[in-house]
């Protein structure tokens, strides 16, 4: 049976960053919020965080209690012919206890521990947790104490997954983000002292970042001590501040020879470092993996709690109402706050496997015949022909900053 | 005044109405000079039509027609009109107003004896409607001069009766002044054309011999021709023969135009009507053929027939390359309508499937491209307009140019291109920045004629091919809008021209090769290379594009090589999105045109060729 992850959405940030078009809220620093200052309830969100962590262990109970197959939504439209010659999907049996649980944001920690602990009872009660269960929580530098760090990892919380971004003040101050690069070591140090796994995400390509500042950002993050690092290039969405900055003409465009330059150092740096990439985006020391993570590219399932997630079951795709006052009225109404589904037909399922296996380092496996379209590629050198050889799709590093290109070329 | 009584109708009776009632005669006006709303006037004032029928540009016929306000199709109305105690019939026959159809024009005009000049009070003569006033000059038509929207605020009709007084050696006094929209000086119009347009002329007693002036092609009725008798008499149900083609026809009905379509005993000596054969294909009825009788028919036709001669031509695709069998069959439809409209498959490796049509002028094209669009629902990718060249090789052999990509490889001696005499009309404050445009367009200068201090006529030699592509749009912006043009086909030069190739990576793209003179391939290879640059999207390869004239590169750039397009992330399990994305880039990749390794999208093909013919429109 595919591997069974939790996702646990928390749509709270302190401010948010000029970047980030995700699902979050801004709600001010925590301390204002909390027992003694809860004037800063009501921000435009309209709803408290503690309730929010309420209404995420009441989405469990529905969502465990649910008939999986209750989850189709009636579809009006009735079903296109090509999809006639496709069994219908299994009715999924009830879903095993949960091996992986996220939680991510937004801030999580901006809940403080004991809501995070509470949410991961409720997971416990309802679905359960595998013995050897990954339980991340993600953390900004400045969002959590050593304190709140022993708490998360007393409540079963096993890893942390720290939002450095850069090691650079002025790439972090262009991120909006309000930390300093000092707190990080800091931060991992308790929690490894607290026996968690540590994992430390960057972004590169941010505007005006140089190659040093990049250099040196990764250097500081070996330098922490994690086993595990997650690289991201700077995804410019349209609706957000730094969007209109660049098309203003006040901060210079994401440039994507920048970010590939920026992605083969990364390679290098945490390659010979001793944490090889196992994913596009992720490098660790083998065996330090993020089983969840894993559990997005190698097909496995994972239902999506809280405003705005995604969830992946069976054949079925559905995320939730993406606005927390609406989306806590459904919970309330004891509705799963579902906004939109999705089946997957035998087409569709085909190209989610090939595209997020293909992110793998262990690559996607295919039988032969091999068609001329994989020479082609193992020519260009987008895939590796030794790999191939052995019935293995594997990117190179080349092919792996071209990963669309050869999903696409894959798909037709 | 309107025909008075049913007695004086019975005189002017089709089939039976004398010659010396009958006047035929053409209105010449420069589009938007008000000929519509004229004809619309005349039609009311005539009676010809009742009020409660009354509608806008009454003879227009098509819906492009009516918004571009411009007469593509030429009709033929009946008209009673009563001048004292004598009724006339009188045969108004709608020319086409633009300089493409001036063929079609110089038939509407032999079919008359008179000329209505219709010029806009408030703007003066206009080139085009000087080159068919000089035509109908030429045919010894009367002219009659008049000044049209007295209305206007803006109208100065002593200033522009002036000019045109000048023009065809009258007194300014005889000039009429009339307002198509108000209907002012209209029927004074009328009894001028009664008293100065001479009656037709013809043996009545000979052979049949009929000038057809136009030839639409109607779904319902098949082709309907529309003749002026010049001798004898057509009746119905007789057999008649088209003398250039030798084809005789069964004739299904015979009648006059007033404004519907009314079938008579016959057409008789200088009566203008129309013919209905049943068949199917304008080519078989084409304008400027001679009608006659099958029995004791005449054997000289009528003087002036010719085959028209396509001028420009280019490449039509349809964007979904699914359409090509429907883009076929509107051709072949508009075809029944439009004898000068040629075309014939052609495959460019660019855009797949299409056809090489060829075009009487610029706005032929446009006209047939908005119809295909319009009413055949076609989305399509128009290569540059070009001409027909003429290459000598020095072998001698002639080979004969419409398609850039034809031409041929190998030794050449000669390139011959045609040229036409340009007539441009213009205030002559404009005169320099003309001249600048026509010498940067290869253009020779003949003399020029003042039509009045403040304005002059110019005379050029230019390329055709100069003219073909944004000249008209040049000539305006440089002169305000105040300039007109008029040109006519002048034969064929011996240019030094060369053919300019796009290549991108090595391959050739077809449908950006052009033949230009060799001043101007330079910058017209690095306009084409730099255009695609920006529309091309990076390839996981470095793409060189080049311009080259035979082996020899006179332009590159580079599109560097795609180095990521990689999404880092899918933020909280969100494949759903990455899916769809990929999906979309599927689909896209559908209409990606592949051009040896290099995905071009269509969008970028017909962004290349729209904005080089942007300036043309």
């Amino acid at each position: 049976m595919s591997p069974f992850g939790v996702y646990v959405h928390i749509p709270f940030c302190a401010r948010r960053c000029g970047y980030c078009d995700f699902v979050t809220y801004a709600v001010g620093e925590r301390a204002s919020w909390g027992p003694d200052g809860g004037a800063v309830a009501a921000r435009p969100a309209g709803l408290q965080p503690e309730t929010y962590a309420t209404l995420a262990m009441r989405e469990i109970e529905l969502a465990a209690a649910a008939h999986v197959e209750a989850l189709t939504l009636p579809t009006p439209t009735p079903l296109p012919a090509t999809r006639a010659s496709t069994p219908p999907a299994p009715a999924q049996p009830a879903l095993p206890p949960a091996d992986t649980v996220y939680f991510g944001g937004g801030t999580p920690t901006l809940l403080g521990p004991k809501p995070l602990v509470s949410i991961l009872d409720a997971i416990r009660r309802s679905w359960g947790l595998a013995p050897d269960a990954e339980v991340t929580v993600e953390a900004n530098p400045d969002s959590v104490t050593e304190r709140d760090i022993a708490a998360l990892a007393e409540g079963g919380v096993t890893r942390l997954s720290v939002g450095m971004q850069s090691a650079s003040p002025s790439v972090l101050a262009r991120l909006d983000r309000s930390h300093t690069p000092e707190r990080v070591p800091d931060v991992i140090a308790w929690a490894q002292a607290a026996g968690l796994d540590t994992s430390l995400d960057l972004i590169y390509g941010t505007p005006r970042e140089t190659m040093a500042e990049w250099c040196l950002s990764l250097d500081a993050a070996l330098a922490c001590g994690v086993r595990h690092i997650s690289c991201y290039a700077l995804t410019l969405e349209p609706a957000t501040p730094m969007a209109r900055q660049i098309a203003r003409g006040d901060l210079p465009p994401v440039d994507d020879d920048d970010l590939a330059a920026k992605y083969e150092l990364a390679d290098q740096v945490l390659t010979s470092a001793g944490l090889p990439w196992y994913e596009i985006s992720n490098w660790a020391t083998p065996g330090s993996e993020c089983r969840h993570n894993l559990g997005y590219w190698r097909g496995g399932q994972w239902w999506g709690i809280g405003a705005g997630a995604h969830s992946a079951i069976g054949h079925e795709r559905w995320w939730n109402l993406r606005h927390p006052r609406e989306y806590g009225a459904q919970v309330e109404a004891g509705n799963l706050p579902r906004e939109g589904h999705d089946t997957l037909d035998a087409q569709a399922r085909a190209t989610e496997h090939i595209m997020t296996r293909i992110r793998l380092a262990e690559g996607l496996p295919l039988p032969p015949p091999h068609d001329s379209t994989l020479s082609a590629l193992a020519t260009d050198g987008l895939i590796d022909a030794p790999a191939l050889a052995q019935n293995r799709i594997r990117l190179t590093l080349r092919g792996r900053l071209l990963a669309d290109t050869v999903t696409r070329a894959l798909l037709t | 005044m309107p025909i008075p009584s049913p007695d004086a109708a019975e005189r002017i009776r089709p089939a039976a109405t004398a010659p010396e009632l009958i006047r035929n005669f053409c209105i010449i006006a420069h589009i938007d000079h008000g000929k519509s709303t004229l004809a619309d006037r005349m039609l009311q004032i005539t009676g010809a039509v009742e009020e409660r029928d009354m509608r806008d540009q009454y003879l227009d016929r098509m819906d492009i027609e009516r918004e571009r306000g411009i007469t593509i199709k030429s009709q033929a109305v009946r008209m009673g009109w009563q001048v004292g105690d004598t009724p006339y019939a009188l045969n108004m026959i709608d020319t086409p107003g633009h300089v493409d159809f001036s063929y079609e024009v110089s038939r509407s005009l032999a079919a008359c004896e008179g000329a209505v000049l219709l010029v806009d009070a408030a703007q003066g003569i206009e080139a085009q409607t000087l080159a068919n006033l000089y035509m109908a000059l030429d045919s010894d038509l009367d002219i009659i001069p008049v000044l049209n929207k007295i209305d206007l605020p803006a109208a100065q009709p002593e200033k522009y009766a002036e000019e045109v007084a000048h023009l065809i050696g009258s007194d300014p006094a005889d000039i009429l002044h009339v307002s198509g929209k108000t209907g002012e000086g209209v029927a004074e119009l009328l009894d001028v054309i009664v008293q100065r347009v001479k009656p037709p002329q013809g043996n009545a007693s000979g052979p049949a011999r009929a000038l057809i002036f136009d030839s639409v092609y109607d779904s319902y009725r098949g082709v309907v021709t529309y003749v002026r008798v010049v001798d004898g008499q057509l009746s119905p149900r007789e057999r008649i023969l088209m003398v250039s083609t030798r084809t005789a026809h069964e004739l299904l009905d015979i009648g006059v135009i007033d404004p519907e379509p009314t079938s008579t005993d016959g057409l008789g000596v200088g009566e203008v009507g129309f013919l209905m054969t049943g068949v199917k294909d304008v080519r078989q009825s084409r304008v400027g053929d001679t009608v006659t009788s099958q029995v004791k028919g005449a054997t000289e036709p009528l003087a002036g027939y010719r085959d028209p001669k396509p001028m420009v031509f280019s490449g039509l695709y349809p964007i979904d390359g699914t359409d090509y069998p429907a883009l076929r069959d509107a051709l072949d439809k508009l075809k029944l309508n439009d004898a000068a409209l040629s075309y014939e498959p052609e495959t460019s490796a660019a855009l797949g499937f299409g056809f090489r049509c060829g075009f009487l002028g610029l706005l032929h094209l446009e006209i047939i491209r908005e119809r295909l669009e319009r009413e055949f629902g076609l989305d399509l990718i128009s290569t540059a307009p070009n001409v027909v060249y003429e290459v000598t090789m020095e072998d001698r052999t002639v080979v004969t140019v419409t398609n850039p990509s034809e031409y041929p490889d190998g030794k050449v001696e000669e390139v011959r291109e045609p040229v036409v005499r340009a007539t441009i009309l213009a205030p002559s404050e404009y005169i320099g920045s003309i001249m600048e445009l026509c010498q940067g367009r290869r253009g020779t200068l003949h003399g020029m004629d003042y039509l009045s201090p403040e304005r002059v006529e110019m005379h050029y030699t230019l390329p055709l091919a100069e003219i073909v592509y944004d000249f008209f749009d040049q000539l305006k912006s440089r002169t305000r809008g105040y300039a007109s043009l008029d040109y006519e086909p002048k034969g064929e030069v011996a240019a030094e021209l060369v053919k300019v190739d796009i290549l991108l990576q090595g391959e050739q793209v077809d449908a950006f090769s052009a033949i230009v003179h060799k001043d101007k391939a330079y910058s017209y290879g690095v306009t084409i290379v730099n255009k695609l640059r920006k529309l091309i999207p990076r390839q996981q390869f470095e793409v060189p594009i080049q311009a080259a004239i035979g082996t020899r590169v006179i332009a590159r750039e580079n599109i560097r090589a795609l180095r990521k397009d990689v999404l880092a992330k899918c933020y909280g399990g969100d494949i759903t999105r990455k899916r769809k994305l990929l999906e979309r880039q599927k689909e896209g990749k559908k209409r990606m045109k592949m051009v040896g390794r290099v995905e071009v999208p269509q969008e970028a093909f017909i962004a290349a060729l729209q904005t080089s013919e942007d300036g043309a429109k």
